[in-house]
């Protein structure tokens, strides 16, 4: 399996997915072995064993790849293409990686390559050494199938693919569509057109992404399937937090951009303000949009009742949680969406985008469009107003996310695995 | 002759537009216009219409020997009035041959039998007033909404001096039963209870067309074989069903009209059956036994039980608010109010709120306008928040109205009270000086009169006068009153501004 990181080294959902999905197919003896681009050897082994691309003796594996190898080689980085960072994490990233970059021509002679294991700047240029990595290991490893997570490990699931003969699955949490809109990258759309072709099944987290899969990116019907995600709660503990004020309390936790829909959140704020005068905003979470949400906080006048938190971690977030009344997701474009699942573990009512995955999955939650404010204020309202609507939510929702277990997914992905080396 | 009984529902509800919370206090249509009629249209074209044709050419056809019955909810009433007055015409018609009997339900086909039973009554008489109207017909036995029964319900209709109800036979009330006997009620035996066979009502309602089903395609020749092969000693098969079956839940298409049209010349030829309205068939029949049914059940779902209306948070939640006004709206005189009441009470707004998706979620996807149960909760509750405000200020308004023509009435009463009095005394004063004079010359007694009359005519202006005044003092007093009220509503508002000033200084001491 390749991916881009594991936890507790993570930055976004992709991680946590790995983790819970390899745990549960190692108890269904499935034995994986997971690739990251950097190993900080504290990374739970228990369930996979854990391969750091760069501990990996490059060799030139086969001429097979040299065509590969052109291919990806003159890609270059833009920096709009960096997924789960905010601004300030981003500068950061950059900063430290300018100490660590080597540079190298690819293809050559035998040698390691560091890997910063993060998303940065010279991100393409780290994909394509990892991609030449993977043919090492591919070449060196015994393995059955090839299941890469994700744009960034598609070149290297490709080159296993190449090396190996083995079939390749990818698995799609998120789409270029998602994170840019319609202004997508060429380069990462190419990346990921060309990983799906190349992969003997394409795994998409929710219909809605399998859709974009078929669509967007021309993948025939038969060969994507759709495997929704899961939660693990099991190391879940709930605080008791003392609340500072008394009104309801209405969330948006997640990263401030133009594809979580922060602006959704504002409008709606604005109107159940204008009528409703027991209840606060939190925007919890920054990014490239945050500026822009507080001037318009700011122009609409609320700014005494819609407050930003910056971004959260750790127990912050779950403290979060236990202080909403209300957790929104007004996503424009989700393929799953994990914290409403997070949100509705804290007794939390939610309102989700009817354009994320999870809303497939779940039925005690209200789902709109994201682009329908009036729809999404009354829903606010409504479950502010009506406590016999928060306290069904609250009634049946934990019930309803502790049925979503990892083990249907790994069920799933074994399924396809038998089929494709059977 | 064993007895074969139709009974057709026809029912539309008033669906509700979208209303969101900012539209409560400001705008009081509820409803959704565009969808009532066009859906009204859309049904009438393809199932009052034909269908009322066909009955119509059918009872033509056999004279008193096709006989039907049909339950209509005022809502479904008041739409005909309102969008389809030519299937009203076609009612009317039907009504006319003398073949048809009108059930008696309520008016707004509430859930009003489970929770209050002067609203019961009232919307029950509400509807029997309106079929007396529009067909001159006095209806004389009792369908509850959805066939919800019980043995208080069916006590509570037969205290409304009906005799025979219909219901379902549910399976789980009759046990080792047939529903092919006339019942009667637990508690009070004299109302005869009718019960709707099931298998062979749903074979033509909801399995018509399915293809699935063993027994696809249904045709009369099966249809009657099976009449024929029911028990020999039972005596009624009660087919109750949505008229809409008829074109709109089993298309033209499928040949259910085919079905109907050669249905009765089949069974007359090919059976001991004879067309019977529910009356009749409860005056022919004797009960064989009382049916003790505890608790509520309906004709819906494989449980035939009440929860696809009530039993979720969501639902009696609702429910209850939604009772919770009756009192208040008893109180009121208003047409706007009192419309839109029994058009909020109709059980469909309940149905769109119910959860259990999984067994029958199909049936209930198929009548619900909204994408979610929590959509139509919230709708639902924006309705009646605003419903309930305009009660109370309805109210308000009517014990302010009725508080002020009290107090003036007891004003006029004891102002007149007390100008009787002193008229009385002048009066008394005048026949003493009166017969003071007589005694002296009875000749001035003739011209006496007119003065008394002159004294007493003034002394009325002087009252008229001293009215208006105390009119003009009272205008001057209501005024005041009126500055009270809003020195008082004002009250509030001056607190929230020192409220905010404190914030304010907060800012700018940041």
């Amino acid at each position: 399996m390749f991916g881009w990181e594991f936890p507790p080294h993570i930055t976004g959902g992709l991680g946590t997915a790995c983790f819970g999905l390899t745990r549960s197919m190692a108890k269904r003896q499935v034995e994986v072995i997971f690739v990251v681009p950097k190993a900080f050897g504290d990374e739970d082994q228990s369930s996979v064993r854990i391969v750091a691309a760069e501990d990996i003796d490059v060799v030139e594996a086969s001429k097979k790849l040299e065509e590969f190898w052109k291919n990806i080689k003159y890609l270059e980085i833009s920096s709009n293409i960096v997924p789960y960072v905010d601004p300030e994490e981003f500068k950061k990233i950059v900063n430290a990686n300018q100490v660590e970059i080597l540079e190298e021509n690819g293809n050559s002679s035998k040698k390691k390559f560091r890997f910063s294991g993060k998303y940065g700047v010279n991100l393409i240029q780290e994909v394509n050494r990892y991609a030449v990595t993977a043919a090492s290991i591919a070449a060196t490893e015994n393995f059955d199938v090839i299941h890469a997570h994700d744009w960034l490990t598609y070149p290297a699931g490709i080159a296993a693919k190449i090396v190996s003969g083995k079939p390749l699955v990818v698995h799609v949490h998120a789409t270029e569509f998602d994170r840019s809109g319609e202004n997508i990258n060429q380069n990462v759309y190419d990346i990921e057109k060309r990983g799906m072709e190349m992969a003997d099944r394409v795994i998409a987290v929710s219909n809605y992404t399998r859709n974009i899969i078929i669509t967007r990116y021309g993948i025939p019907e038969n060969k994507v399937v759709t495997v929704h995600n899961a939660v693990d709660f099991s190391n879940h503990v709930d605080h008791e937090y003392d609340r500072g004020v008394s009104e309801k309390i209405v969330t948006f936790l997640g990263r401030v951009t133009f594809q979580k829909g922060p602006d959704y959140f504002v409008e709606a704020a604005n109107k159940v303000l204008k009528y409703n005068h027991n209840v606060r905003f939190v925007m919890a979470g920054s990014g490239d949009m945050l500026n822009r949400m507080i001037r318009r906080v700011a122009k609409l006048g609320i700014a005494n009742k819609f407050h930003f938190t910056g971004f959260l971690q750790g127990t912050d977030v779950n403290r979060m949680f236990m202080l909403s009344d209300v957790y929104v997701m007004p996503s424009v474009s989700e393929p799953f969406g994990i914290s409403p699942l997070e949100a509705m573990r804290s007794n939390v009512p939610v309102i989700i985008s009817k354009q994320s995955g999870v809303s497939e999955v779940l039925k005690y939650a209200i789902k709109v469009d994201f682009w329908d404010v009036d729809a999404l204020a009354d829903s606010i309202n409504g479950l502010l107003n009506y406590s016999a609507l928060s306290n069904f939510f609250i009634k049946h929702g934990q019930e309803e996310v502790n049925h979503l277990k990892w083990g249907n997914a790994a069920r799933k992905i074994i399924n396809i695995y038998n089929q494709l080396t059977n | 002759m064993k007895t074969i009984c139709f009974y057709f529902q026809v029912h539309q509800p008033f669906r509700l537009r979208r209303y969101r919370f900012f539209d409560i206090g400001k705008h009081h249509d509820y409803f959704d216009e565009f969808a009532n009629r066009s859906i009204m249209r859309k049904v009438a074209e393809k199932c009052y219409l034909p269908t009322n044709k066909l009955m119509l050419d059918l009872i033509n056809e056999y004279g008193s020997r096709f006989k039907i019955s049909y339950s209509i909810s005022g809502t479904a009433l008041d739409q005909f009035e309102l969008y389809a007055p030519d299937v009203l015409d076609s009612f009317r018609k039907l009504a006319d041959t003398g073949c048809v009997e009108f059930l008696a339900e309520t008016y707004s086909h509430s859930l009003s039998s489970l929770k209050n039973k002067d609203e019961f009554s009232r919307q029950v008489r509400a509807q029997q007033k309106k079929i007396k109207e529009l067909f001159n017909y006095e209806s004389k036995t009792f369908r509850n909404t959805e066939l919800i029964y019980s043995d208080e319900i069916g006590a509570m209709v037969a205290d409304l001096g009906f005799k025979t109800m219909l219901t379902e036979g549910a399976k789980h009330i009759l046990g080792w039963k047939s529903s092919n006997f006339v019942y009667a009620n637990d508690i009070n035996p004299k109302l005869k209870l009718l019960l709707k066979n099931f298998q062979l009502s749903d074979d033509i309602a909801f399995r018509f067309s399915n293809r699935d089903w063993s027994e696809w395609p249904l045709t009369t020749e099966k249809f009657v074989w099976w009449l024929d092969n029911i028990d020999p000693n039972e005596e009624i098969v009660n087919l109750f069903m949505d008229y809409e079956t008829f074109g709109e839940h089993q298309w033209a298409e499928t040949g259910i009209f085919d079905f109907m049209r050669a249905l009765p010349d089949r069974i007359f030829s090919n059976s001991n059956f004879e067309f019977l309205t529910p009356a009749e068939a409860a005056k022919k029949h004797q009960p064989v036994a009382l049916l003790h049914v505890p608790s509520p059940i309906s004709w819906a779902d494989e449980e035939r039980d009440l929860t696809a209306w009530l039993g979720n948070e969501l639902q009696d939640s609702a429910f209850n608010q939604l009772y919770s006004l009756a009192d208040k709206v008893e109180q009121i005189d208003d047409p706007d109010i009192k419309r839109d009441w029994l058009y909020l009470q109709t059980s469909d707004h309940f149905y769109y709120l119910c959860t259990k998706w999984f067994s029958d979620g199909d049936v209930h996807k198929y009548f619900n306008p909204y994408d979610s149960p929590y959509e139509a909760f919230i709708n639902y509750m924006n309705v009646l928040s605003d419903f309930s405000l305009r009660v109370k200020n309805k109210l308000m308004e009517q014990s302010l109205f009725n508080e002020k023509e009290e107090s003036e009435t007891t004003e006029i009463k004891k102002l007149i009270g007390a100008y009787q009095k002193k008229i009385e005394e002048l009066q008394q004063q005048i026949t003493s000086t009166a017969t003071k004079t007589a005694s002296t010359s009875p000749k001035n007694a003739v011209k006496n009169e007119a003065p008394k009359k002159d004294i007493a005519v003034p002394k009325k202006k002087e009252t008229t006068i001293s009215k208006k005044k105390k009119d003009t003092v009272k205008k001057v007093e209501e005024p005041k009153k009126a500055k009270a009220s809003t020195t008082k509503a004002k009250k509030p508002v001056t607190q929230t501004a020192t409220k905010k000033s404190p914030k304010g200084n907060t800012k700018k001491s940041k």
